[in-house]
């Protein structure tokens, strides 16, 4: 492996997930009709933590769920065939809600596309807030974000990689040179 | 996985799983008020049927729609194949139109395989004389699975005309891979002469293997190609190898029943063990359509080469 360096260390990325499940709680008051759904893989891990810490902070058991994306993406002719995630919608539904989407890194927006349209599909919500851990840039479509955790100015030959102890065994973000391979 | 879907046995125990991964995700779909995905949007999907079957070509037409592909049903009653045309020709006029999958059934084995050079797109096996039936295979290994977990090591009986069966042969061959040890039970006159070369083992008394089975999963006597003497009559077969209310009884507790359908109720199996909570036969059909659909998005979904 060549160069890399860590963005975000373990108590960073803490946090900042504290910050957003504030930031959560005071833009929705008290996020009543919040659901939560995480992008698989890593985005569906960061939405059950912001459930935990909601519900430590208010004692208020918010639905989490998780909303995969693949069959709406724009790129699947390009390249082999993708394995599914797994999407998993609260008891409730999602109608009249207001859904916060999670995912680890935005980029292009791309991918935040393909979740509206998957969403589409699954009810009506009443709003849609995107919430994302790192948005390091280079948007292609007309999207942004409500909650970030780090804004990370990147170069696009970079690449951002999230480790969650959960999926990884460690907490940490780390920018890589495109070389890493 | 292979362009082409033809014999159970091409799959790894990889692709196998893969192919029932994907079912698992894509089974929350069908449990959903809209069930599209936009997926295949743009393919095209040809059902080309040379023997009538309409549960199998409407399963695979609906796993087709519910991903957005555009389906083309050609059957050849009333085709130009009455008038004589080759399965060359056929295939070359599917290839002009664009189909990026065909979806074939054929009276002769081996058909899908020829197909299969002809053709750009992909070939899917719906069944071919008496050879293989693989997304049937599939679609029983996926019923077994969520109701009896892991299939390693578990124990399946498959029951009658094996012989004429392409279900039985693609059973055996996936249910291998994936683990289970199969037992076929037949008359002797209902089994292939090769079936010493299957990975199965063989046994003609039911009565002993049933207590011994995690699922059983009982064939259509198929009366269209009993041209010859197989069994004396159907009431002995029915005595010796139909699935009765008795013989229901020596199953093990948690043991399914099964049936690729359509089923001769009274026949080979009776009517209270088919319609018992035990029985998955309902299941089946709605996991057929599932797990074409993980088939078909398997095999178009990605960079088609």
């Amino acid at each position: 492996m060549s160069e890399s360096r860590a963005v975000l260390e373990g108590p960073d990325i803490h946090r900042a997930l504290t910050r957003i499940a504030h930031e959560i709680l005071e833009r929705t008051k008290g996020a009543d009709e919040v659901v939560l759904l995480g992008i698989p893989t890593r985005g569906a891990t960061l939405a059950r933590r912001l459930g935990d810490r909601i519900e430590q902070f208010e004692g208020l058991k918010i639905p989490v769920g998780s909303i995969d994306i693949t069959m709406y993406r724009d790129d699947l002719r390009r390249g082999p065939v993708r394995p599914l995630g797994r999407t998993e919608v609260p008891a409730d539904g999602i109608d009249g809600r207001t859904v916060v989407l999670v995912d680890d890194v935005l980029y292009s927006g791309r991918t935040v596309r393909a979740a509206l349209d998957a969403l589409n599909d699954l009810g009506r919500p009443t709003a849609v807030q995107l919430a994302t851990l790192v948005d390091r840039g280079h948007r292609e479509l007309p999207i942004r974000a409500d909650y970030v955790g780090k804004n990370l100015p990147t170069a696009k030959s970079e690449k951002v990689k999230v480790f969650l102890q959960e999926i990884d065994g460690r907490d940490a973000v780390l920018l890589m040179k495109e070389d890493a391979r | 996985m292979n362009r082409h879907l033809i014999s159970a046995g091409d799959l790894t125990r990889d692709d196998a799983l893969l192919i029932l991964d994907t079912a698992e995700e894509l089974a929350r779909v069908s449990e959903r008020s809209i069930k599209k995905l936009p997926t295949l949007r743009g393919r095209t999907v040809v059902n080309l049927f040379f023997e009538d079957s309409t549960r199998t070509r409407i399963s695979f037409e609906a796993a087709a729609k519910r991903l957005s592909a555009d389906v083309i049903n050609f059957s050849a009653k009333g085709s130009s194949v009455s008038k004589g045309e080759s399965l060359k020709d056929t295939a070359l006029t599917l290839e002009a139109m664009g189909a990026d999958a065909v979806v074939i059934r054929h009276g002769s084995s081996g058909a899908p395989h020829r197909l299969a050079n002809w053709v750009h797109g992909s070939v899917v096996n719906a069944g071919d004389g008496t050879h293989e039936h693989p997304t049937q295979a599939l679609l029983d290994a996926f019923s077994m699975r969520r109701r009896l977990g892991s299939l390693d090591g578990r124990r399946i009986t498959i029951v009658g005309d094996v012989l004429h069966s392409r279900v039985a042969r693609s059973n055996v061959l996936l249910l291998h891979t994936l683990g289970a040890e199969v037992t076929l039970v037949a008359p002797p006159t209902l089994l292939p002469v090769s079936v010493d070369t299957w990975p199965c083992a063989v046994s003609y008394d039911l009565d002993g293997v049933l207590p011994k089975s995690d699922a059983v999963m009982m064939l259509r006597v198929q009366k269209e190609r009993m041209n010859a003497a197989y069994f004396p009559s159907e009431r002995e077969y029915s005595r010796r190898y139909g699935l009765d209310r008795d013989r229901f009884a020596k199953l093990p507790e948690e043991a399914i029943v099964m049936h690729p359908g359509p089923m001769n109720r009274g026949m080979e199996i009776a009517a209270e063990v088919a319609d018992s909570p035990r029985s998955t036969i309902v299941e089946q059909v709605a996991n057929g359509v599932t797990i074409r659909m993980a088939v078909l998005y398997l095999l178009l979904g990605g960079e088609i080469a």
